[in-house]
């Protein structure tokens, strides 16, 4: 199984009545990670939710691996900023949730799971309800949660945007970590350095289109100073949001 | 401490009431001719010996719960559809509306009227009564699921029925036991008036024939009866929404 491939051709997407981005096309390849970044209101989670087939495009298309994007499908997992685990579900069966889906005998589910909340480092706390683990815990359920679907392709809206600094250093070294060639990734953040570490590319939103799509060179031991100057040249400073 | 502490109010009360009938008191209100506790006692004790009671006892609870039940199913039912589908509100929702301040107990005629048996009629005023707040709490909580739940499920790869039975089911459940809470105090409300107006049996019938017949003992026990029934039932509610919403968070549980 491989990654994801997609195709934004000439795309216009609206929110309400106003276009918020115009004529976008973009490539994504399969395996990738791209991060998206830009200021608030750019259309970057608007982006994400016509990726995920939870918004129809008005004009253009959306190609996953050469098929027009429509509908939700497993194969395009969104992971969201917070509050999308079920609270009445403990983390082992949230993580059970697309096991389920996918049609993985009963028997097997709970054993899966917990494989998962072992990688993203959460061994022991199987049987907490979402209410009784912290923010960062919450995030590493939706991570595991998200990858047990076995997506191509996993959409990510701001995923560790709620996270103390420190909790957020340590999920963008879990997510390095588990993603694997066989995932599509686009990370939507607002975050330029986050965007930098985990970004193949980084494509910046603003002025209702693609400001710039810059790419980052490997290894990615060293993000340059100039690169984050023309990250930071392309958001434009005035917009540029502050956590 | 507390417990002595809590006996205190109950206690008072049946010595003012004693107090007040014994010595027949009447100021402002009349005593002279209200049963005292240790009447009201002794009849009950009888009452609880004669097959009657228990007829009356069962005769009501088949009644609230064939009402209730009924409206919890059409009632939630309803309640998710039209809060799903426009379309579907539209269609429904100006006749729900139209009706809804209509207190169920004035439908009394129109039961009479309408149905063949009167038993009947006493199940559709309880179940008029209860319908009401179970839909409109049903669509209000199904309207306030948060939609990333769904989302998340959808994107996960799961069609409706799956958003249905996970997100949905589950997701409402806090909603839809505040409404079956209310809907069962004014089906108990209805049904012993209904039973007052036009029962044959139940324990609504009973006290009021009670009162007809100058048995004033027996209409306390009556009273009684009803409250302890009506404790009962919402208490049941209670422990199963509970149940049911064990993942509250501490705060909005109670």
């Amino acid at each position: 199984m491989t990654g994801l491939s997609f195709r934004l051709e000439d795309i216009t997407l609206r929110y309400g009545a106003r276009a918020v981005l115009r004529d976008l096309t973009l490539d994504v390849a399969a395996g990738e990670i791209l991060a998206v970044a830009g200021p608030s209101g750019c259309g970057k989670s608007t982006l994400l939710r016509a990726l995920a087939g939870l918004l129809t495009v008005g004009e253009g298309r959306i190609l996953a691996d050469g098929v027009p994007v429509r509908g939700t499908s497993a194969d395009r997992a969104l992971m969201f900023q917070d509050d999308a685990l079920l609270p009445w579900r403990t983390a082992r069966r949230n993580v059970a949730l697309p096991l389920a889906i996918r049609g993985v005998p009963r028997a097997q589910r709970a054993a899966r799971a917990d494989a998962w909340l072992a990688r993203v480092g959460l061994a022991g706390l199987e049987g907490r309800l979402p209410r009784d683990l912290s923010g960062g815990q919450r995030q590493r359920v939706q991570l595991a949660r998200t990858l047990a679907g076995r997506p191509r392709a996993v959409l990510m809206d701001e995923p560790f945007g709620a996270l103390d600094a420190q909790t957020r250093a340590e999920m963008q070294r879990l997510l390095a970590e588990v993603w694997s060639a066989s995932t599509t990734v686009v990370l939507v953040t607002h975050d330029v350095d986050e965007a930098l570490l985990l970004g193949d590319r980084v494509a910046v939103l603003g002025g209702g289109g693609l400001a710039d799509l810059v790419e980052v060179p490997r290894p990615r031991t060293n993000v340059d100073a100039p690169l984050r100057a023309r990250v930071l040249a392309a958001l434009g400073a005035p917009t540029l949001e502050t956590t | 401490m507390r417990i002595l502490l809590r006996a205190v109010s109950p206690l008072a009360f049946l010595g003012l009431w004693h107090v007040l009938t014994a010595n027949d008191v009447v100021f402002l209100l009349r005593f002279d001719r209200f049963p005292g506790p240790a009447e009201v006692l002794a009849e009950f004790a009888r009452q609880l010996a004669t097959p009657v009671y228990y007829q009356d006892l069962a005769q009501s609870l088949v009644r609230i719960l064939t009402g209730f039940a009924l409206a919890a199913v059409l009632g939630g039912l309803l309640g998710a559809l039209v809060a799903r589908s426009r379309r579907a509100g539209d269609l429904v929702l100006p006749l729900v509306e139209l009706a809804r301040p209509i207190p169920a107990i004035a439908l009394v005629p129109i039961a009479i009227l309408l149905f063949p048996a009167n038993e009947q009629g006493i199940v559709f005023i309880t179940f008029a009564a209860a319908f009401f707040p179970i839909m409109v709490s049903t669509r209000h909580a199904v309207r306030a699921l948060p939609t990333a739940w769904e989302e998340a499920v959808r994107t996960l790869g799961g069609g409706r029925v799956r958003v249905l039975r996970s997100v949905l089911l589950p997701g409402i459940l806090p909603g839809v036991f505040g409404g079956l809470s209310v809907g069962m105090g004014v089906a108990w409300i209805c049904l012993i008036s209904a039973e007052m107006i036009s029962g044959q049996f139940g324990v609504g019938y009973r006290t009021w024939s009670a009162y007809t017949v100058v048995d004033y003992p027996g209409v306390i026990v009556g009273i009684i009866t009803i409250g302890l029934l009506g404790f009962l039932t919402s208490a049941t509610v209670e422990v199963l929404g509970r149940r049911a919403t064990r993942w509250l968070p501490a705060e909005a549980r109670r």
